[in-house]
């Protein structure tokens, strides 16, 4: 078979619909930073699990109320956003204007519910003596991973609330169009889904078994 | 196929005004030539900090006028070691090859006219100049520069100022630039690959892509999955240094005489972390130098590249092992033996890939016509630095050995070879090729003879008998080893290869005089002065702002089709339609 006859079956192929490699490049970038940044994020996942595996009595303070109720809350905040980032998409796509900055804002409220409640519960810690560099359990690793992990999170739930906000005006302008939307929310869903990992892997694994 | 390359850059205005056009340039181009500056003198920087460390190996007791106090401390030489290793690595074989000439010829060796995010690409630019502006600044914050080697290891690099002067404000610069490079480098892998998928001309199918482009790709693909571990382990160390957490640092740490106060963190962690990054990195430094040289010999010798499809596998398969082979960096740390039998083994098959390439690139030479021009002599230098340089990959794939010989200058010897002076030689022959194109000026072919020869048996000199000094077991980054009776014995080699250090070190004067004398003395290059085949040398040079003038390309064929024949001219472009090409018949 001749490189052209061979080119010529791929092509047809595709020939029923649109080749699952013409995506345009600003969606493919987003795709592209979400592997790298998964990486990061799997790095910091893989240390904590190398740390708390060496150490033999990693501390499990936290109770089922009230700090897994709250966690377990901001997971649900979380969870509601996407699907109000869900919605603003399809708004967008339909061309719906103004349903669609409706949409966006609801998840940027629902972010920043996020942060807040996930603040306080950083002043809690800090008030009970948790800090990166100790803690009243002896392991002061406990601290480090835990506000290493959730402070990346955060910073990136921050920066999402902040390019949410540029995307709702833009759009709500007609300066953005629906790929745009579209984009902002692969990194949504996306940053959503790390917490997916961090809540039970920093939370849940560490419920104090009494 | 890509449909939509084109929508979107219908119209590209050159913009006016020296700082839109220069500094803060948008255009692929020019960003191309601020990163290959930058390298440039990065490089500088590294030569002369080498050559100081061999000047101090051959003249320990030398009163130096810049050195405070006058005669060099174990510490400074150790800064020496620590800056040079990342100054190379990081900005000038990872910056040149990839941010300089990928940069630069990707986009045109595919017919696009800018990258897929100019924007993102002129970030990436600043951010990588903000990395090397605070490297840099390591040299003259107090304590001076870090000693903790290019690999920052734990615990010293992650306890500040008691493990060493270096340690406090010049280790902490040291991640903070190392952090904003795996940024940077990570934002311009991304804007690699997506305009290597999404922008490429009519026709153009992976197949028919320059290896160069080959190349470029897959570094992407690795920077892309590599720098974002760093940065995590860059994270981590900065916590462990600025917010006293203990990710690295085990209890019961004594240093200088005070018990620190960590505990529960793992120097090896580090390591695990630093060297899934650090192994494909130097895959990051090689895979561009491995596609310019296939573009190379295939020019020069005007033959098509033996093996074209199994080229650009074989840049695949030694990415994809890239990534399961950082654990031979760490035999000596201590592993279990399965752990190290497993590395072993996928270490020595990096060897399969790696002999297809040099079976391909001797296959492209068979038979052909070659034309010894500057270009040429450092690709077929290429080959050579990096047959000799892996060879001793392979005894050093061996645990029982490399226990032996890791601490020692074997290793140096090695990593120089194979991935610092063979990149370094892809780089020039780069340099060499692409000139004309990038300034519309021919280089002095007399002055790049003389550079190449007094360079490749420079090279030899230098780092062939280091191999023996390791051998015979001359321990690396010590920095005075006429303290000891069996190291003292080597002096006389070190002595030699010093000389050929400084002599190889000046000719790299004759390149620098060549490059800027050429600016704008050399003769006037014209469209296509090597008759080669793809893309870039269809249009102008140095190409227009939107690269071809309005004008874009289609392909209809291989990127190598020289001396095909039948054919009167023994080369046929890329663009060329079946229809133009008969008119050569």
């Amino acid at each position: 078979m001749s490189e052209a006859e061979f080119e010529g079956i791929v092509e047809s192929r595709w020939s029923g619909g649109a080749s699952p490699f013409a995506i345009n490049s600003k969606k493919l970038g987003m795709w592209l930073f979400i592997v790298s940044d998964s990486l990061t994020f799997s790095a910091l996942l893989i240390s904590y699990a190398y740390v708390r595996l060496e150490t033999p009595n990693w501390p499990r303070p936290f109770e089922i109320w009230p700090a897994i109720a709250k966690s377990s809350f901001m997971t649900f905040v979380l969870l509601s956003s996407s699907l109000t980032m869900v919605l603003g998409v399809n708004a967008a796509f339909r061309g719906d204007r103004k349903k669609t900055v409706r949409y966006l804002i609801a998840t940027i409220i629902f972010g920043i519910a996020f942060v807040l409640i996930h603040a306080t519960e950083w002043v809690t810690l800090f008030s009970e003596g948790v800090t990166p560099w100790g803690n009243p359990w002896g392991v002061p690793l406990f601290g480090g991973t835990f506000f290493g992990l959730t402070g990346l999170h955060m910073l990136h739930v921050t920066i999402g609330v902040a390019y949410l906000a540029i995307i709702a005006w833009g759009f709500g302008k007609g300066k953005y169009t629906a790929e745009h939307v579209e984009v902002s929310g692969l990194y949504w869903h996306f940053v959503d889904l790390v917490w997916m990992f961090i809540f039970p892997m920093v939370y849940l694994l560490s419920v104090n078994p009494k | 196929m890509s449909s939509h390359a084109h929508t979107g850059h219908a119209v590209v205005v050159e913009p006016s005004g020296f700082i839109r056009k220069y500094i803060f340039s948008i255009d692929h181009k020019v960003i191309g030539i601020q990163y290959f500056l930058l390298a440039l003198t990065a490089v500088c920087v590294g030569i002369v900090l080498s050559l100081l460390m061999r000047f101090h190996l051959v003249y320990p007791g030398a009163h130096l006028p810049f050195v405070s106090g006058g005669i060099m401390t174990p510490e400074q030489y150790l800064a020496l070691v620590t800056m040079h290793g990342t100054i190379m690595v990081f900005f000038v074989l990872t910056t040149a090859p990839q941010g300089g000439f990928g940069n630069y010829f990707l986009p045109i060796q595919i017919g696009a006219p800018d990258m897929a995010f100019p924007r993102l690409n002129m970030l990436s630019f600043w951010v990588t100049f903000l990395a090397f502006v605070a490297i840099i600044a390591a040299f003259v914050v107090p304590g001076g520069a870090p000693i903790s080697g290019w690999t920052g290891y734990t615990p010293l690099s992650g306890m500040g100022e008691v493990t060493g002067p270096g340690e406090g404000m010049g280790q902490t610069l040291w991640i903070v630039s190392i952090s904003l490079f795996c940024l940077a480098s990570l934002l311009g892998a991304l804007n690699f690959i997506a305009t290597t998928i999404d922008l490429r001309a009519p026709g153009m199918t992976l197949f028919r892509m320059p290896l160069t482009v080959w190349g470029w790709f897959v570094t992407a693909i690795l920077g892309l999955l590599a720098f974002g571990v760093l940065l995590a382990g860059g994270i981590l160390l900065l916590l462990d240094r600025s917010a006293g957490t203990s990710f690295f640092l085990p209890a019961g740490l004594v240093v200088n005489d005070q018990l620190q106060p960590h505990s529960g963190g793992s120097p090896l962690l580090w390591q695990h972390l630093f060297w899934f990054f650090g192994h494909p990195e130097v895959y990051i430094a090689i895979l561009p130098g491995m596609g310019v040289a296939s573009h190379v010999l295939s020019t020069f010798s005007r033959k098509p590249v033996f093996g074209y499809r199994a080229m650009a596998m074989a840049l695949c398969a030694i990415g994809f092992l890239g990534f399961m082979v950082w654990g031979h960096h760490m035999f000596l740390s201590g592993m279990s033996p399965y752990s190290g039998f497993a590395f072993s083994v996928l270490t020595m098959s990096i060897g399969v890939p790696s002999a297809i390439k040099t079976f391909n690139w001797i296959g492209t030479l068979w038979g052909g016509k070659i034309q010894f021009k500057s270009p040429m002599l450092f690709a077929l230098g290429f080959v050579s630095l990096f047959v000799s340089g892996g060879l001793s990959g392979l005894f050093l794939a061996q645990p029982a050995v490399d226990n032996m010989l890791h601490a020692t200058y074997y290793v140096v010897a090695h990593f120089h070879l194979v991935m610092g002076v063979a990149a370094i030689f892809g780089i020039f022959s780069a340099t060499y090729f692409w000139f004309p194109k990038m300034f519309g000026r021919m280089m002095s072919e007399p002055l790049a003879k003389v550079h190449f020869w007094i360079t490749f048996a420079g090279a030899y000199c230098i780092f062939m008998p280091m191999h023996f000094i390791g051998i015979a077991g001359g321990i690396r980054r010590y920095a005075d080893a006429t303290g000891t009776n069996y190291a003292a014995a080597l002096q006389p080699v070190h002595v030699f290869m010093t000389y050929a250090a400084f002599i190889t070190g000046a000719a790299q004067l004759i390149f620098l005089f060549n490059f800027f004398w050429s600016l704008k003395h050399g003769a006037v290059a014209g469209k296509n002065p090597w008759n080669a085949t793809t893309l870039e040398w269809i249009t102008d040079s140095p190409p227009p702002i939107d690269n071809f003038g309005g004008d874009y390309p289609s392909v209809y064929r291989g990127p190598y089709e020289f001396s095909v024949p039948g054919y009167r001219q023994d080369f046929i472009p890329q663009n060329l339609t079946p229809e133009q090409a008969a008119l050569l018949k």
